[in-house]
């Protein structure tokens, strides 16, 4: 007999969404000059949530302006009061975790599993620990007397919306500078509830700035002269446009861009404890994870048992309503998104590859796209090659671990790298040679804020958490 | 008596290990510092540039397979090459730079004292630069620096010795390749340096060294795809610097920027990070 799972929905109504929001400036929210405003959408519903201001030039300078402001008092204040304001925001975070957590999958479509369990608490341990780094900044290896930037400019994506603004706010304040953050256009309700977590906190006005737009906002932000650091989360196509305007300007730049992880199977590997981890590698978070395992590597020799036991899993996952707590794979981020990820895939079909989606029920309204699994693909496949961020898997396969770190490395990203077998000495031999950033043995898609992230090659430069991650917020003073 | 007529030294590009002439053919007159004839320097082209790039790849894969143990002891061993050599690069300096004897011994002995110093932080670095994570979980976590790959570099345009080892052994110290172009005015002591290098045990293609107009060479090199970063040190034509970075933004490449240094001055580990990546490394802890 099967047993059928009850809905097991997260009540709603512990968010409040106003019906419209103003950009958030000198520590209040103003109106847009510019008059233009957007929608953000429920992907999950196509229910619109709220209308939200698009920031203009003149929107954009006066919160550059307002964070310039407000840096000669922050970036002067010491380092042990600043790092009490960061562990106020950081409590603040966990007393309104579940409101956070619903908030941000209502209005980017990911699992409540996920944003409560993952996004959430790794924001608050995100800006514990960067709070803790305020006063200790000359032990950061930058040598003895670091100095803040100034003005940050931070563009950030839509796929870990509170995340990666915890990513990019929590070491720019902890070393003295003030920010313009600008959330994804998809994606900028949690940065607006940030931005009362602010005032809660008494964050001193235009330490924090949030200007909520689409591309062209992004663009007015990182090329405003007042602007003394940016850093880009996002596509590699985007950063390296950024990379370009930044030219000459002696702004300072990070960029964590896209990727094409491998994730490489050996054939003494424990398959199913394999699978798992290659399963929550691509189909976590929709798929929509820079350093998602998007190409699967299997040695040939256990290829069509892994391939089975894969297939036998994804069968098992549940799509569906985001907020339902027993629900996996939640919605694509928007129309936009679903219709790259529906391209990719008709490319590979075309290609040849041989297409695998597991059967499941795909609600009437809303972006969906099921899990999806390609066989028969080659290296000079699009799919083996260019970011899908969606939740669909290549498949090659390999013989040895020489050709095994070939392949891996045949990409111009490298952001991550997988590594499953129980031969400690072959996951250092092949560690070593990964040409990525974060490389996961016998796991995957783990994050900490004392661990270090960000990419090799076109997968960006700079680090974000840990030790190395202060450096992008820092004037070295041994350099 | 009749005087003896000295024999003069070709001036040649110096490229995977190898002297070899510019495959254009072209030379450019080298002065010194009071405009007599000093020589005929080879005058790098496009060709000369991948041709150096190729053999910094492969000089790269040798150089950063190689324990940080036995980079150290090569570096150690240019120093030592350099000392004694220590007179041809007096001379050198003095010709190219114009200084009087003792300046010129300065520069040398700050030279070859900084390429020890350098040699020292091979096996160093991922000591003091990685470290170990203590992540919320059960898992062993650390971050550990990796060499960015080849670099393409501007040597100062004035500092023709000095400058030019302290922009060549931070690259080299972390198990990167270069291509470097020589001071363009001044390239009198790159030529000898190259002599130290080809006797000093460096794998053939870790530095990689030309002579020539960087204004026409390094477009190449910022738009190449297998280059992974620029350090545009001694680049002084601003135009040039910016044309450089935006190009570099096409393969995202690390770009040190042109700053003005002092290099007599003690260096920090600025220069040496700029060229370094940083690999973490998770693995569960379990029995």
């Amino acid at each position: 007999m099967t047993f059928e799972y009850a809905p097991a929905p997260e009540s709603a109504s512990i968010v409040d969404i106003a019906s419209s929001y103003g950009l958030f400036i000198g520590g209040e929210f103003v109106d847009a000059t510019s008059g233009r405003s957007f929608k953000s959408v429920n992907p999950a519903t196509e229910e619109v949530l709220a209308d939200i201001s698009e920031a203009g030039a003149d929107d954009v300078d006066r919160a550059v302006r307002s964070a310039r402001t407000a840096f000669e008092s922050w970036g002067s204040l010491p380092g042990r009061e600043r790092a009490k304001y960061l562990f106020r925001i950081a409590r603040l975070v966990q007393e309104r975790a579940r409101e956070l957590a619903v908030l941000e999958t209502i209005d980017n479509g990911k699992p409540i599993r996920e944003s409560r369990d993952v996004d959430v608490p790794l924001v608050a341990a995100h800006f514990f620990y960067h709070a803790g780094w305020a006063d200790k900044l000359e032990y950061a290896g930058l040598g003895r007397d670091p100095r803040p930037l100034g003005v940050a400019a931070q563009v950030i994506p839509w796929n870990f919306p509170l995340l990666m603004l915890a990513w990019k706010v929590a070491p720019a304040l902890a070393c003295g500078n003030t920010v313009v953050l600008k959330p994804a256009e998809t994606t900028s309700l949690s940065a607006l509830a940030f931005a009362d977590i602010c005032r809660q906190a008494e964050l001193p006005a235009g330490v924090v700035n949030i200007v909520t737009g689409a591309g062209d906002t992004g663009r007015l932000l990182v090329e405003h002269p007042g602007v003394d650091k940016v850093a880009f989360t996002g596509s590699t196509e985007v950063g390296k446009a950024i990379q370009r305007a930044v030219a000459g300007t002696g702004k300072r730049l990070t960029l964590e861009l896209g990727g094409k992880a491998a994730n490489i199977v050996f054939d003494d590997a424990p398959i199913d404890e394999a699978i798992e981890g290659v399963v929550n590698g691509i189909f976590f978070n929709q798929g929509h994870v820079c350093c998602a395992g998007s190409r699967l590597l299997l040695q040939e020799s256990i290829a069509d048992e892994a391939l089975a036991s894969l297939k036998r899993r994804l069968s098992t996952l549940r799509l569906g309503d985001p907020l339902d707590k027993n629900t996996d794979i939640g919605a694509i981020n928007s129309l936009e998104q679903l219709e790259r990820i529906r391209h990719l895939a008709g490319v590979g079909d075309d290609e040849g590859a041989e297409r695998w989606t597991a059967d499941c029920q795909l609600p009437a309204k809303g972006y969906w796209f099921a899990p999806t699994v390609f066989t028969g693909v080659t290296q000079a496949h699009r799919i083996a090659r260019e970011e899908i961020f969606g939740p669909v898997l290549s498949v090659l396969t390999f013989r040895t671990p020489d050709e095994a770190v070939e392949k891996a490395n045949n990409t111009p990203y490298g952001l991550s790298a997988g590594i499953w077998t129980e031969k400690g000495s072959r996951i250092l031999w092949m560690a070593d040679r990964m040409r990525a950033g974060v490389v996961w043995a016998n796991t995957f898609n783990r994050f900490d804020p004392t661990s270090p992230f960000g990419g090799f090659k076109e997968s960006g430069f700079g680090r974000e958490g840990g030790l190395h991650g202060l450096a992008a917020y820092l004037e070295a003073s041994d350099d | 008596m009749t005087e003896r007529i000295e024999v003069r030294k070709t001036w040649k590009l110096y490229v995977g290990g190898a002297f070899v002439r510019s495959e254009s053919g072209r030379t450019f007159e080298v002065n010194d510092a009071t405009g007599a004839f000093v020589a005929n320097a080879a005058k790098a082209s496009r060709k000369d540039a991948r041709d150096a790039v190729l053999a910094a790849r492969k000089g790269h894969l040798a150089w950063s397979a190689a324990t940080a143990y036995n980079r150290g002891q090569v570096l150690y061993r240019v120093a030592e090459m350099m000392e004694g050599r220590r007179a041809q690069f007096v001379a050198d300096v003095r010709v190219a730079e114009g200084v009087d004897a003792p300046s010129a011994e300065q520069q040398v002995d700050a030279a070859i004292d900084r390429m020890v110093w350098y040699a020292g932080w091979a096996d160093k670095l991922a000591q003091v630069l990685g470290t170990n994570n203590p992540v919320a979980g059960s898992y062993f976590n650390f971050t550990i620096p990796a060499p960015t790959g080849v670099v393409a570099a501007v040597a100062p345009q004035h500092s023709s010795l000095l400058g030019l080892v302290s922009v060549v052994a931070p690259i080299a110290v972390g198990g990167n390749a270069s291509v470097v172009i020589a001071s363009a005015p001044r390239p009198g002591p790159a030529i000898t340096l190259t002599e130290v290098l080809a006797t000093s045990d460096v794998p053939a293609g870790v530095v990689n060294l030309l002579t020539g107009d960087p204004v026409e060479v390094m477009p190449w090199l910022a738009a190449h795809a297998d280059v992974n970063a620029l350090d545009l040190t001694g680049v002084d034509d601003a135009d040039l610097a910016v044309a450089l970075e935006r190009d570099a933004a096409g393969t995202v490449k690390r770009v040190r920027r042109a700053a003005s240094t002092d290099w007599e001055a003690a260096p920090g580990l600025g220069r040496i990070r700029s060229f370094l990546e940083m690999k973490t490394v998770w693995h569960p802890m379990g029995v």
